[in-house]
């Protein structure tokens, strides 16, 4: 399971590559280069009087890392435990995040032509992270600006002050 | 085409600092009457040292500085110049102004200009001022010889012109005419001499030695150079002349034939319990030295060289200073190569120093000045340290706390094996437990550091503060060597430097007011750092006038506290830490102001420590620091609440018990307290507080833990106990952010995150919840 990021280069055409999860029946796309590694859920310590979106914090090889779920945040699905639920761990500035996601599809590499930009809609997820809405072929990639995503305010990941 | 610099740059800035540092606390121990030679020397090197730096990197401000500092400094070692207190103060001066002219360079500005060419202009005056009487001090200098064997020896070769031998191994006859041409700059030559591409010189001159082989190295490789003796560096064989007092005739002959192995001996005499052997042997004077030393003691040898005229071609040994025993060229070689006499000569003239002399700012500082002063001498070996950067430290400490994890894993693991069929396993997890705790240990060990670092900021700003102040004072420090992790020294500093300014300012006396109280005339200001437990103890404490429990009352009233006439001494001290609180008569720019005392209280809570006070009216005060030994690791007892497990710092809890319904009432319908031992407790109950499921929320089912903050006591009801564990701290803002009513996480056997209670801040919440604005208010929202 170890870092799906095997292929850091950018292949040519301006393309970007994607990492594609589901949750519940959506598909989203995260910027490779943010994802340090997959690996399953494991139990987390709760974090008292934290949002419900926050799981805890687990233990990555000895740092202390907290892991959200995004189908809590995004309102998706019935966010169930399977054998199929993944553990995204992210690495954002100098930051390690845990992300819950149904699970991981595939790595994709879309160019700039195949981003088309996302339409306004409900406050469950600002536009603010949107990086678009990927087409390929019949599917759909919600493209999610993780970065700003996961330092916004509302994520209430980070000490405000810092 | 690019070479990083920083790095170098780095390196020297480091360098300098510790060097700076290191020349403030001689010229501190310095006294101005009876200079210790080592400590002039040592001075000298530093500011040599500095100005050899900022030369190489191109820093002319501080170069020019230091230029100016040295010349002065290198009259004084030469005992051409006279100290004084205030040319001390101008070199103290000195020195802040070179640290600031490095910080300056460090922030990649220039320093300030104005600065510069004032200090440059009061250190011309000094020079100017004593050029006149320099040769009336250079016969002077001489004098001194009282002091101790080993110091004025080393001047003496130092500063009177003096006979110099040089030898050059190496160079044609071109190099030797420019050698000898540079030479001739620093003094009179004499027996020159260029055989077999080596050359030997004469050399009178008041340059020393370190000056000349710096010159030289412009021409040759340092290693082609010799000086004087062959003490550095045995070049060919020496005669040498060694006396060993207060041996029979047994040991003498003993000696006679250990030292014959070393080469021809040419006359040997034994008579008055003194033998005499001279010796021509190419083996170098410490490992004679040495080798005797197995027979009789280090004092009882003197190695005493040139039996023969002061030069000659092959060997260049060096005109002897008045017998001594040591033949080393200045202060530095003295030092290495013998370092057992010049550590006992050190700590004399350690004492020397700090004998009573009126200092005109009263200040001296005095404890265990020998003792540092004798590491010192070891630490100026070579090697005594590394320099490693904290984060590859850190780095080692996780580590070696995900190694103690992975054991205690596997122990936890193994632990269900046979141990008839699985002995050697077994036996090989008990042996990894050991092992792997012993590294933690040794680990965590390299992050602590001596008080001494802390306690050393101190002579200075004492002897500031009271000139500053008119008073009289001495500075007493005790446990230098007291040990404390790293993360904490730099935190201790600033809530220490407080203390001490207010005992300064507020606790001792103008030296009228002290003797009119029937005290001595000079106060006394005493740091003490000890191990207590698992905690170090700090101890500030003054004998001077003490806290007043009247103005505190007064004051405290005036300014709304509750107080009244019946609390005890301890609440009443408690007061000045009271945000805001002074009972001082008059703002001083040193403190007064009330914010401090506060603030001090607050960082040491934040260090996981506390301060408490004892003071008697007219006697003094003693401020009492506890804190913690180290920040990484903690002991903590394990309490389970419903499925959840929290670690709860060891030195916070005083008693675990079970309670039954008739210790406790019920305060505003809600709230409760328990009546323990007289006191009624505030109960915080832990499921409340964190909203945890499946808890036992009466009282009487689970456990109650009286715990203890910041001086506060509170109950704390939690459903079972587990156990006790030394856990790795590990902070939870690294990835996530501050957790109110938790202070870090932990990684347990097993594997999982424990989150480690933050005890004052669960006592705040019980005092949010106390107060009545907040009474309705839900717990949670009064931690934060």
């Amino acid at each position: 399971m170890e870092a799906a990021a095997a292929d850091h280069h950018k292949i040519e055409g301006e393309g970007h590559e994607f990492l594609v999860f589901r949750l519940g029946e959506e598909e989203y796309g995260i910027d490779i280069l943010s994802v340090q590694e997959i690996r399953g859920y494991e139990g987390v310590t709760r974090i008292a009087n934290a949002p419900s979106f926050i799981k805890g914090v687990t233990n990555l090889r000895g740092v202390i890392v907290p892991i959200v779920d995004l189908r809590l945040k995004f309102n998706i699905g019935n966010a169930d435990f399977t054998a199929q639920t993944v553990v995204i761990v992210l690495n954002i500035g100098k930051r390690v995040v845990g992300v819950v996601v149904d699970g991981v599809s595939d790595v994709l590499s879309l160019t700039t032509d195949q981003i088309k930009p996302a339409p306004e809609f409900g406050a469950t997820l600002s536009t603010q992270y949107l990086r678009g809405l990927g087409s390929l072929e019949d599917r759909m990639l919600i493209l999610v600006d993780i970065e700003g995503l996961m330092t916004s305010e509302e994520m209430a990941l980070i000490d405000e002050a810092t | 085409m690019s070479i990083n610099l920083d790095e170098f740059y780095q390196t020297f800035f480091d360098e300098a600092d510790e060097l700076l540092n290191d020349m403030e606390q001689h010229l501190l121990q310095i006294d101005p009457d009876h200079p210790d030679e080592e400590q002039l020397h040592a001075i000298f090197r530093a500011a040599h040292s500095i100005k050899g730096g900022a030369g190489t990197f191109g820093l002319t401000i501080l170069q020019e500085t230091t230029h100016l500092f040295e010349n002065l400094l290198d009259q004084a070692r030469h005992h051409e110049r006279n100290l004084d207190a205030a040319t001390i103060d101008i070199f103290l001066e000195t020195k802040d102004m070179l640290s600031d002219q490095l910080n300056a360079y460090r922030q990649k500005t220039e320093p300030d200009q104005q600065a510069y060419e004032r200090i440059c202009a009061v250190l011309r005056a000094l020079a100017e001022e004593h050029s006149g009487e320099a040769a009336r001090a250079t016969a002077e200098g001489q004098v001194p010889g009282s002091q101790d064997n080993a110091g004025s020896a080393g001047a003496a070769a130092g500063s009177a012109p003096e006979g110099l031998a040089i030898t050059v191994t190496g160079v044609d006859s071109d190099t030797a005419a420019s050698l000898l041409e540079e030479l001739s700059l620093f003094g009179t030559l004499s027996d020159q001499q260029h055989e077999d591409s080596t050359l030997s010189v004469h050399l009178v001159t008041e340059t020393g030695e370190e000056d000349i082989h710096a010159v030289l190295c412009f021409v040759v490789d340092s290693d082609q150079i010799h000086f004087g003796s062959a003490n550095r560096e045995a070049v060919g064989s020496v005669p040498r002349t060694i006396v060993v007092s207060g041996v029979d005739a047994d040991t003498a002959a003993k000696l006679g034939e250990e030292l014959a192995l070393f080469g021809s001996l040419s006359h040997q005499q034994h008579a008055k319990d003194e033998l005499q052997v001279s010796i021509e042997t190419e083996t170098g004077d410490d490992d004679l030295r040495a080798v005797l030393c197995f027979i009789v003691d280090d004092d009882q040898i003197r190695i005493e060289h040139g039996v023969s005229p002061p030069v000659t071609p092959s060997t260049a040994p060096e005109p002897v200073a008045e017998g001594s025993e040591t033949s080393a060229v200045d202060g530095q070689t003295a030092q290495k190569h013998d370092a057992n006499s010049t550590l006992a000569s050190n700590r004399d003239a350690a004492q020397g120093a700090a004998t009573p002399a009126e200092h005109s700012s009263a200040t001296r500082t005095t404890g265990d000045a020998s003792a540092s002063r004798a590491d010192k001498s070891n630490a100026s070996g070579e090697a005594a340290s590394l320099r490693v950067s904290i984060e590859k430290i850190d780095q080692i400490i996780n580590l070696v706390g995900e190694l103690v994890i992975t054991q205690s894993m596997l122990e936890q693991s193994s632990a269900e094996f046979d141990p008839v069929t699985h002995g050697s396993l077994l036996s090989g997890m008990a042996q990894l437990q050991r092992n792997a705790r012993d590294l933690q240990e040794s680990v965590m060990s390299i992050r602590m550091v001596p008080m001494d670092v802390v306690f050393n900021r101190f002579p200075r700003l004492v002897r500031d503060l009271a000139g500053k102040l008119g008073k009289k004072v001495e500075l007493v420090t005790e446990g230098k060597a007291t040990e404390l992790d790293k993360g904490l020294i730099e935190r201790i500093v600033d809530p220490m430097t407080h203390l001490v300014r207010n005992s300064l300012d507020h606790g001792i006396e103008t030296p009228e007011k002290r003797r009119a109280a029937g005290k001595s005339e000079t106060g006394t200001l005493k740091l003490s750092a000890s191990h207590q437990g698992g905690n170090i103890l700090i101890e500030i404490s003054d004998d001077g006038g003490g806290l007043s429990r009247d103005r505190i009352l007064k004051k405290a009233y005036s300014s709304g506290l509750a107080v009244s006439d019946a609390m005890s001494d301890d609440e009443v001290w408690q007061l000045i830490f009271a945000p805001g609180f002074s009972t001082s008569e008059e703002v001083t720019d040193l403190s007064g102001r009330g914010v401090g005392m506060d603030v001090v209280k607050r960082n040491i809570s934040q260090m996981g420590g506390h301060v408490d006070i004892q003071s008697a009216q007219g006697q003094g005060t003693t401020i009492r620091i506890v804190l913690p030994l180290t920040l990484a690791i903690l002991d903590g007892m394990s309490v389970r609440v419903g499925e959840e497990v929290y670690i709860l710092p060891l030195g916070a809890i005083q008693e675990s018990m079970q309670v039954t319904d008739d210790n406790l009432s019920s305060v505003t319908g809600s709230e409760r307290v328990l009546y323990f031992r007289g006191d009624y407790l505030p109960l915080v109950e832990l499921w409340r507080v964190f909203d945890i499921p499946n808890a036992k929320q009466e009282v009487k089912q689970g456990i109650v833990m009286v715990v203890q903050s910041e001086g506060r006591q509170f109950a704390l009801l939690v459903d079972q106990l587990i156990g006790q564990h030394q856990v790795v701290v590990k902070s939870l803002e690294t990835n996530y952010k501050r957790v109110p009513g938790i202070s870090a996480a932990t990684i347990m056997g097993d594997g999982s995150v424990a989150l480690i209670l933050d005890v004052p801040a669960l006592s705040r919440a019980t005092v949010k919840r106390e107060a009545p604005q907040d009474s309705r208010r839900h717990e949670a929202a009064g931690l934060h």
